[in-house]
């Protein structure tokens, strides 16, 4: 009955949607402002019907109705409250629905405002929003519906169906479900998903507000500005699903990293690469009138890939293509993904000339100039991560064999290129809009031109390298020098703002070759991290000063003032300086893990860098309520023979979906992580086990780095006072200073 | 007769080469070091079962790629080199096995589209900011006369900067 009723309702929203694209075209086309009201109603009315179908299937969860399809494969009696509540995500059904409904909640709110202004763009985004909609509620409703029961079919097939099939029967009510994958019973795994659902789900708006722009022939920025919070939250959203989905792998996945270049992690880092190129890139059309298509491009390309994204996990294409050829969703994503995107193209092209530039690029030293490359290096990244996504694919298409695309490919390809984005994370910031001479910055001559001429090696090197690893140490060094000589051209170029920076982190470079590392690459890394980290810290050191000097305020009190004067400029910097920590944790782990793996007896033990571990014991027992056997070993850590504490990595058995999985034991500093993982004790004996240790080094620093950038992002993305009074004057000019905004 | 009984001769002469061979190979294995985990661990690192989709050999916990490592273990007891024992695989179980696609035929796509388009798009940045360029230079030139003073268009930037390049 209840799954009668949330069914019911969802077929209701979905006739209400389309209404809603209808309603809102017509009232448009027809000049009946009438009903495009008609239409914004009925948008709004998507979501609390979304919220009812929702609480359905969670009531269904939570009451273990296991006559339901989905809550027979995602839970069981055993499973806790909150983990019946969240496994609404934990299955493809439900995850559609989820996205439907935060989607709804997006689309809702976005009807709520103030249109009086821009009341042209609301029957646009009404229709693209609704479109967007109507395409999840229509997976739901045609081909993944959470509420469907379970029959034998005439022929003696299992199937899904809301209703008996004719001459089918219904299957015996299950006493228990199949319980939610273990892997997906985390925190992390909790907040992971709805953390990138919403990332996804917001980018619909801005681009929604971007083909109204383009549909109505609105060729100046109010469209970005209307939608610049919802950008920053989006890419807020996606970047800490991001981390989430990072911290998960590193406690659950129990193979001593957080990030390992999997299709399905790159999926949801795509729209990333764009959205934060896109970030970047709407500060020149706001500041300078420029970019325009380019802006189009982007957020086009957001979208695209947000879909594309849920295509790559939701159709199975990534197990074969022919399990997408197969399976329901696979060809409606990608012929969804196909139309929106053609259709955003042609409208872009139709508009082309309209959005030309009101002022022109003065220097190649300019703040544009250097964000414009910086949007070069993100969509470089991208091409790399959609190159290698891809080419399994379509290698089984073109010749018939699967192929691996794996880390090295992609660390390979975007080490140099993430180099380069740090250095420009330290140096753009100091530019300036509209630079029109070099006498800030000092005049172009032979080292600056050296650095300019080895972007054309790096590149060079990087095809190299891909090409034959045999010379790999050869091409290495080529990128490795190439990339230093960008480093020092830039720093030449920008030397009257970066010097002191430069010093600091000369520094820096020399005590790591002194007392940590020779690594070429290591030390390339953390000279750029503390460059980047010395010219950001000094630029809110120099501002508080100034600030101080004039006000007669106190430190603090300059700084917390500076920072709430212009949130956005300062919490961008904030980000960049928490980038440059998690930079710090990500080349420990890349460049310093060490690893080890060993069979003990008990008393035996192992030894890793500084650290032994001495296996103590082991013990296995079940606990029935949760439905749980634990495995668990118990270490003892030393580090240079002082003793830390005990250890106990364990492996979980689940027998509801009869899966397992390898949690670490972790001892954690801002050093270094010693993870060390239980790898196998059955098949020795009751007394012996095999242990792998890992020592991450300074990967702390990652997550670290992960607060300080939710801190930055918030203070970024928070509501000014009153945003009608925020300057608009995109084609106004800004004198020739180190910072605007 | 004679025939059968050379021919069952033939077959225990076979059987006794082929137990001594047996024998011979697990003197000449146990001859060996064995292998540790470590050195199966890199090898396997390098490689990827065709089930477990995406999760490299050493760090996958099932039974076959288990059995896997335990494969690795018996060739490296063996004698034989890593690059065998990854020729091994891939004659086996197909070239996705290993991380990356061999540098033939059609995979040469993967490697070459990446920074061709890469170029491309330097390309096309180095084109629009030379035609920026020029353009601007014609803007200059049209307001060099002028002496127009620029203004910013936020007091407090402004001002901040003003005091920024007095402190400098």
């Amino acid at each position: 009955m209840i799954a009668d009723f949330g069914f019911g309702v969802l077929v209701v929203t979905f006739l209400i949607t389309l209404y809603s694209v209808g309603a809102a075209l017509y009232g448009e086309l027809g000049k009946k402002p009438a009903f495009v009201e008609s239409a914004r109603r009925a948008q709004l009315l998507t979501f609390p019907l979304i919220t009812v179908s929702a609480l359905a299937l969670i009531y269904l969860l939570v009451n273990n109705d296991f006559e339901i399809e989905y809550v027979y494969s995602v839970t069981s009696r055993s499973m806790p409250f909150y983990l019946k509540v969240t496994a609404l995500w934990g299955g493809q059904p439900g995850s559609l629905l989820f996205w439907g409904w935060l989607l709804s909640a997006f689309t809702s709110a976005v009807t709520l405002r103030k249109w009086d202004r821009d009341r042209e763009f609301l029957p646009w985004v009404i229709i693209v929003s609704s479109v967007t909609l109507a395409f999840f509620l229509s997976m739901n409703v045609f081909f993944e519906n959470p509420f469907a029961r379970m029959f034998w079919n005439s022929a003696g097939e299992f199937t899904r169906a809301m209703f008996l099939p004719a001459g089918g029967t219904p299957v015996p009510l299950q006493a228990d479900g199949r319980g939610l994958n273990p892997l997906l019973r985390h925190p992390g795994m909790i907040i992971h998903p709805p953390m990138l659902y919403l990332g996804f789900v917001s980018y619909v708006i801005p681009f929604a507000f971007a083909i109204a722009a383009l549909v109505t022939g609105r060729s100046d920025d109010r469209w970005i500005r209307l939608t610049r919070r919802w950008s920053l939250w989006a890419w807020l959203f996606l970047s800490f699903g991001l981390l989430l989905g990072g911290r998960w792998a590193y406690d659950v996945l129990g193979w001593g990293g957080y990030w390992g270049w999997d299709p399905v992690e790159i999926a949801a880092f795509m729209p990333w690469l764009t959205g934060t190129a896109f970030l970047h890139s709407v500060m020149i059309q706001e500041k300078r009138g420029m970019l325009k298509q380019w802006n189009m491009i982007l957020i086009i390309l957001t979208y695209s890939l947000v879909i594309f994204g849920t295509f790559l996990t939701r159709s199975g294409v990534l197990s074969s293509v022919h399990a997408f050829a197969q399976s329901a969703v696979g060809p409606m994503f990608f012929s969804f993904i196909g139309v929106t995107f053609i259709t955003s193209m042609a409208l872009l092209f139709w508009r082309w000339s309209e959005l030309r530039a009101e002022t022109e690029m003065k220097s190649m030293l300019s703040r544009e100039a250097l964000f414009l490359l910086n949007n070069l290096l993100f969509i470089s990244v991208l091409i790399v991560c959609f190159s290698g996504v891809i080419s399994p694919l379509i290698s089984e298409l073109a010749t018939g064999q699967k192929i691996t695309v794996g880390p090295p490919f992609y660390e390979r390809a975007n080490a140099p290129l993430f180099a380069i984005l740090m250095l420009l994370m330290g140096i753009a910031p100091l530019s300036a809009w509209g630079l029109t001479s070099a006498e800030n910055m000092g005049r172009i001559n032979k080292p600056v031109l050296g650095g300019i001429l080895a972007v054309p090696v790096v590149l060079f090197g990087i095809f190299w390298n891909q090409v034959n690893t045999a010379l790999g140490g050869l091409t290495i060094t080529v990128i490795v020098l190439a990339v230093i000589l960008i480093i020092l051209g830039f720093i030449y170029m920008f030397r009257r703002a970066v010097w002191q920076a430069a010093v600091v982190a000369t520094l820096v470079t020399a005590l790591a070759a002194f007392t940590y590392t020779h690594d070429i690459i290591a030390l390339t890394g953390f000279f750029l991290i503390a460059l980047t980290l010395a010219a950001t810290l000094r630029e809110f050191w120099r501002a508080t000063r100034a600030r101080q000097h004039t006000r007669q305020e106190n430190f603090f009190t300059a700084l917390w003032r500076l920072v709430g004067r212009n949130r956005r400029r300062y919490g961008g910097y904030l980000i960049h300086i928490s980038m440059m920590l998690m930079a710090i944790g990500i080349l420990g782990i890349e460049i310093f893990q060490m690893e080890t793996q060993g069979t003990l007896e008990i008393g035996q033990s192992l030894t890793l860098g500084n650290y032994n571990i001495e296996y103590k014991e082991v013990a296995n027992w079940d606990d029935l309520p949760k439905g749980v056997n634990y495995t668990r070993a118990v270490v003892s850590v030393t580090e240079n023979g002082q003793y830390l504490g005990d250890l106990t990595p364990r492996k979980d058995y689940y027998y509801d979906s009869q899966q397992g999985m390898t949690i670490p034991g972790q001892y954690s500093t801002l050093k270094d992580d010693l993870y060390v993982l239980l790898v196998d004790w059955e098949p020795i004996s009751q007394t012996g086990a095999t242990l792998k240790i890992y020592v991450n080094p300074l990967v702390n620093w990652l997550w670290i780095g992960g607060l300080i950038f939710f801190v930055g992002i918030i203070i970024a993305a928070w509501p000014d006072k009153d945003p009608a009074l925020a300057p608009v004057h995109a084609a106004k000019r800004v004198p020739q200073t180190s910072a605007a905004d | 007769m004679t025939t059968h009984k050379g021919l069952r001769i033939t077959h225990y002469a076979l059987l006794l080469a082929l137990m001594l061979a047996g024998l011979l190979t697990a003197s000449v294995s146990a001859q060996g070091p064995t292998p540790t985990d470590d050195e199966v661990n890199a090898i396997a690192k390098q490689l990827f079962c065709p089930v477990c989709e995406n999760t490299p050999l050493d760090v996958c916990p099932t039974e076959a790629c288990r059995q896997w490592r335990d494969l690795i273990r018996l060739k490296l007891a063996e004698g034989w080199t890593e690059d065998q024992i990854k020729q091994y695989f891939v004659d086996n179980y197909g070239a996705r096995v290993l991380s990356e696609p061999p540098r033939t035929g059609f995979n040469w796509l993967v490697y070459i589209v990446p920074p061709v388009l890469i170029g491309i798009g330097a390309l096309i940045l180095f084109t629009a900011f030379r035609s920026w360029r020029r353009l601007d230079a014609e803007l200059a030139e049209a307001d060099a006369g002028s002496g127009k003073e620029e203004a910013s268009n936020d007091e407090y930037v402004a001002r901040l900067e003003e005091e920024l390049r007095q402190r400098d």
